[in-house]
């Protein structure tokens, strides 16, 4: 034995071994562990599915009380035929875990403020976040809750059983590729995990008020209530509400009274005060659509009903498509991995469709405790016990991090001394929010999935809490109608939009809108119902809704615009129509900025990009450079105009509306607010303003179009980003058009995140698509394969089979058995 | 000869070893380790017989897993490594990264033998 080279050798293997063994650092990234990551036994090599693999197989599956069969269409949608409900959902569990496990995990992940644990100390502020918001604590609620329902509770436990039975038939091998990048492996599922998922949705959808209230008040702050008033008005000129105006109302059986001192110090009407930092720019969420019209308007006499929820665009997507059958019901739609049943779908007697309320269910106390121990707080004239909760989050590499969060008959404590933001320094924020209290989301959804008539749908809506959502109905025996459904609190005019004070009840909720009195229309004359996140009702809804602020306006009147003069409607004009490119706010506010256009001001080239602008039709195509000029202008109207108003707050404010502003200038010729705060001995006129956005923004078109960037699709780069925001797992420079303003409300990284389309003939004629693929793994060619479809407007015919006509289809491609084993 | 059978002994063994996939990645050192003890050769030859072993191996299985998927992931890995998004330059780094540490490996079972002159 030659000692020193067996020596040299040995070490350097083992070295080499251990330096493959473990994530090593590249620049401000660390590598997978590459020698696992890349041995192609074990590695990422085995996620690479081979293009003609098949799906077909037997499994068994302890516990399964019959056979289930499951036909797998050409696109890789599921359906599944099982003799019990319980059966269908252990099955589908099953089946999400096996295309889309790690997507599944990791939203609770993110849900539950554990991200840290798998990616390290940088994502610690975002579990932080989540933690003290009450996610974990408002999914223990609806989980406790759903625990005395024996019907619901069943359904969780067998798709909680679906899904681990798939992770236990998981050979190390064959976990998903995202495990292997990121070097951790799959834990077991559990009910708890679907309710967190659930929780995200809610958050997802009505958690903009977390910051959206602090920077209000910041705004009221910093203004004065008077010029807030102005800047965030109540009224929105062109709202077609959800409910035609023409919709009598019912006396109102609660009626909030507002405390008397809430002009000092809640409004703070008389002061204002000042610091130093501009604001942070808008980035607000897109909404949905849905609609459904009657049958007295459609070519087949049959009523067609639409939906396009828009949430932000990912991969793997947020929707997998599914058909379930059993004796119960046979309903198709996309579900969401994590969750059993149908989330937004169909079955053989009806169709539902949902957007967001977008109503303020979220609002911050200011909370007094006795001192930093926060074990007392002062409420009603006495100082009362607050708990406290201990959140543990775990950090990959660093030692556990130990958060506790007072427990107030408010809410949980988010924001104290030792959790704060530039808005909530030095104060305590109790958070209360409907989320937080048990909820019971899912059974809305078990039961539409059954539902056969109206009836059935206003009972199956009738619970639905957490998110507040429009429900939009159709049935085959020929009603439609729409309700905004959830656990709305019955306000005072501007409760709750600003940070409250908790040292009494007197801010207190005072009740809640009792379920029979949320804004609801069935069968309208018009034939027709829809909605688009605006406000669901005029000012004759005996209810405060909120901030207009919250309720984007234009989708919704071009949709009725378009809805009113349609007749003999077919599946088809329904396509176009949720693929509609045309922008309606432009269409309002391009005479304004031509009539405060002094064109000999301009110089050639900002000329030539006004002259594209006056030719352009108000279409936000892919080409359409119009669309990018228009953009560019009013972007730069908007600064010149609000941000002198703006520059001096050190704290986060909200950006005032497109629509504040277009309101103000269809009837103002002087605005108040065109002039700028720094020019004291000028006052500018809406003209001056006008004229330097048209030149500030041809600087930024000269640019663009240097760069050969002036389309619109170009600039408005849509793209559908991999859950991690890895580049070479997303799809890039979507060729697609539309805007926040169009029915297509495709932006950047939001939009149509399903579409469907039912025609409620006697056999159901749907169509669908949306922005994924069924498979999950980014190694299958079932990733991504309906991106082009979706990006181009194209929708695939869903196959919404008999069990007899599954097993003929020659669109079904493979067969999946399971029987108990 | 020798040098062929060692060749193809490192690539059978280490490929029959790994298919146990809850052992380690890297437990083909072991089995390239043993081949250089018995198939007796000169440190570097061992070097090369365990190296070449390897690299024929993991790229000969890389291959075959990415043209059955038609290089849909291969692609995206090589975008993430980031190695300019080339299948092949991937599967070549696969397969040095095989070949080193199996060729290391070989070096030690070679020199751990008795020694022996003129071999």
């Amino acid at each position: 034995m030659r000692i020193i080279p067996f020596l040299i050798s040995t070490v350097t293997t083992a070295g080499l071994v251990f330096a493959l063994n473990n994530p090593l650092p590249v620049g401000n990234t660390k590598t997978p562990r590459l020698g696992y990551f890349l041995s192609p036994q074990q590695g990422f090599w085995q996620n690479a599915e081979s293009s003609n693999a098949s799906f077909s197989g037997d499994v068994k599956l302890n516990g399964l009380k019959g056979k289930v069969d499951v036909y797998m269409d050409e696109r890789l949608v599921p359906h599944i035929y099982a003799q019990t409900d319980l059966d269908a959902y252990y099955v589908q569990g099953f089946i999400h875990a096996k295309f889309r496990l790690w997507q599944m995990e990791f939203q609770t992940y993110v849900a539950a403020g554990r991200l840290s644990e798998i990616a390290g100390p940088e994502r610690l502020n975002i579990d932080l976040f989540f933690r003290r918001l009450g996610m974990v604590f408002g999914a223990e609620q609806t989980m406790q809750r759903m625990e005395k329902d024996r019907e619901m509770q069943a359904t969780v436990d067998a798709y909680t059983e679906g899904v681990n039975s798939y992770i236990k038939s998981l050979k190390p091998e064959q976990i998903p590729f995202e495990y292997k990048l990121m070097d951790y492996k799959p834990e077991a599922w559990t009910p708890l995990k679907t309710y967190l998922f659930l929780m995200y949705m809610s958050y997802d959808l009505t958690g903009s008020g977390a910051k959206q209230d602090l920077k209000m008040s910041n705004a009221k702050n910093y203004l004065g209530y008077d010029a807030f008033e102005q800047l965030f008005p109540n009224l929105q000129d062109s709202l077609d509400p959800i409910i035609p105006k023409d919709k009598i109302f019912t006396k109102p059986s609660i009626v909030p009274i507002a405390p008397k001192d809430i002009d000092s110090p809640y409004l703070n009407k008389s002061a204002s005060s000042n610091s130093v930092e501009s604001p942070t720019t808008p980035n607000r969420n897109n909404g949905s659509n849905n609609w459904a019209v009657a049958g007295f308007k459609t070519a087949s006499g049959r009523p067609i009903l639409c939906n396009d929820p828009h949430l932000g665009l990912n991969l793997p997507s947020l929707w997998y498509e599914v058909q379930i059958n059993t004796p119960t019901h046979n309903t198709y739609g996309a579900s969401f991995p994590g969750s059993p049943a149908v989330i937004i779908g169909f079955n053989d007697s009806i169709a539902w469709g949902v957007t967001n309320a977008g109503r303020d269910v979220l609002d911050y106390y200011e909370v007094q405790f006795k001192d930093t121990s926060m074990r007392e707080y002062w409420y009603n004239g006495e100082w009362k016990k607050a708990s406290l909760r201990l959140e543990t989050i775990k950090v990959k590499g660093m030692p556990d991090v130990n958060e506790y969060i007072a427990m107030t008959e408010l809410g949980p404590v988010m924001y104290d001394h030792h959790y704060k933001s530039d808005s909530t320094h030095p104060k305590n924020l109790a958070v209360k929010w409907t989320a937080n209290k048990a909820g019971t989301g899912l059974k809305t959804f078990y039961k539409l999935n059954r539902a056969k008539n109206f009836n059935d749908y206003e009972t199956a809506i009738a619970d639905w809490s957490c998110p507040g959502q429009n429900f939009a109905f159709a049935s085959k025996s020929g009603d439609i109608a729409i309700k905004q459904q959830g656990s709305f609190v019955a306000r005072w005019k501007n409760q709750g939009d600003f940070v409250m004070p908790g040292t009494d009840s007197t801010y207190q909720w005072q009740g809640m809108i009792p379920e029979s009195e949320n804004p609801m229309i069935k069968n309208p004359v018009r034939g027709w119902v829809s909605s688009a996140n605006q406000k669901a009702t005029d000012t004759t809804y005996p209810y405060y809704l909120g901030l207009s602020h919250n309720f984007p306006v234009y989708r919704g009147v071009m949709i009725n615009k378009r809805l009113s003069v349609m007749n003999g409607i077919t599946p088809m004009d329904m396509q176009y129509l949720q693929n509609e490119n045309y922008d309606v706010f432009a269409e309002m506010a391009k005479p304004v900025l031509f009539k405060n256009l002094v064109v000999a001001k301009l110089t050639t080239t900002e000329k030539k990009y006004v002259d594209i602008l006056r030719d352009w039709n108000c279409r936000n195509e892919v080409n359409a450079e119009g669309a990018t000029i228009f953009n560019a202008i009013w972007d730069s109207l908007e600064q010149v105009v609000w941000k002198d108003d703006f520059q001096n707050s050190k704290s986060p404010m909200p950006w005032p509306d497109g629509s504040t502003l277009l309101d103000n200038l269809l009837k103002n010729s002087n605005y108040r607010f065109a002039d700028n705060l720094n020019t004291p001995n000028k006052v500018e006129t809406i003209q001056e303003d006008v004229i330097e956005a048209v030149k500030k923004a041809s600087v930024y078109l000269e640019q663009l179009e240097k760069e050969k960037k002036l389309e619109w699709g170009i600039v408005k780069d849509t793209k559908v980003s991999h859950l991690l925001q890895l580049p070479a797992l997303s799809r890039l420079h979507l060729p697609i058009g539309g805007g926040k303003n169009c029915i297509n409300a495709t932006t950047t990284a939001h939009g149509p995140s399903w579409r469907m389309i039912v025609h409620m003939t006697d056999e159901t004629e749907a169509y669908g698509v949306y922005p994924g693929g069924q498979s999950g793994n980014p190694g299958s060619k079932f990733y991504d394969n309906f991106i082009d479809s979706w990006a181009a407007g194209k929708y695939f015919k869903l196959l919404f089979l008999s069990k007899e006509n599954a097993t003929k289809n020659e669109k079904i491609k493979w067969h999946m058995t399971f029987t108990n084993g | 000869m020798k040098f062929i059978t060692a060749i193809f002994l490192t690539a059978f063994l280490a490929f029959s070893i790994g298919l146990f996939t809850s052992l380690p990645w890297w437990s083909y050192v072991g089995t390239s380790f043993f081949v250089a003890m018995g198939i007796h050769q000169k440190a570097g030859k061992a070097f090369i017989s365990g190296f070449l072993g390897l690299f024929f191996l993991w790229s000969f299985l890389a291959i075959m897993k990415d043209m059955a998927n038609e290089h849909i992931l291969a692609i995206k890995v090589a975008k993430i490594l980031p190695l300019g998004g080339s299948y092949w330059v991937l599967i070549l780094v696969t397969g040095l990264i095989g070949g080193l540490v199996s060729g290391l490996a070989a070096i030690s079972g070679s020199t751990a033998r008795k020694n022996e002159r003129n071999l």
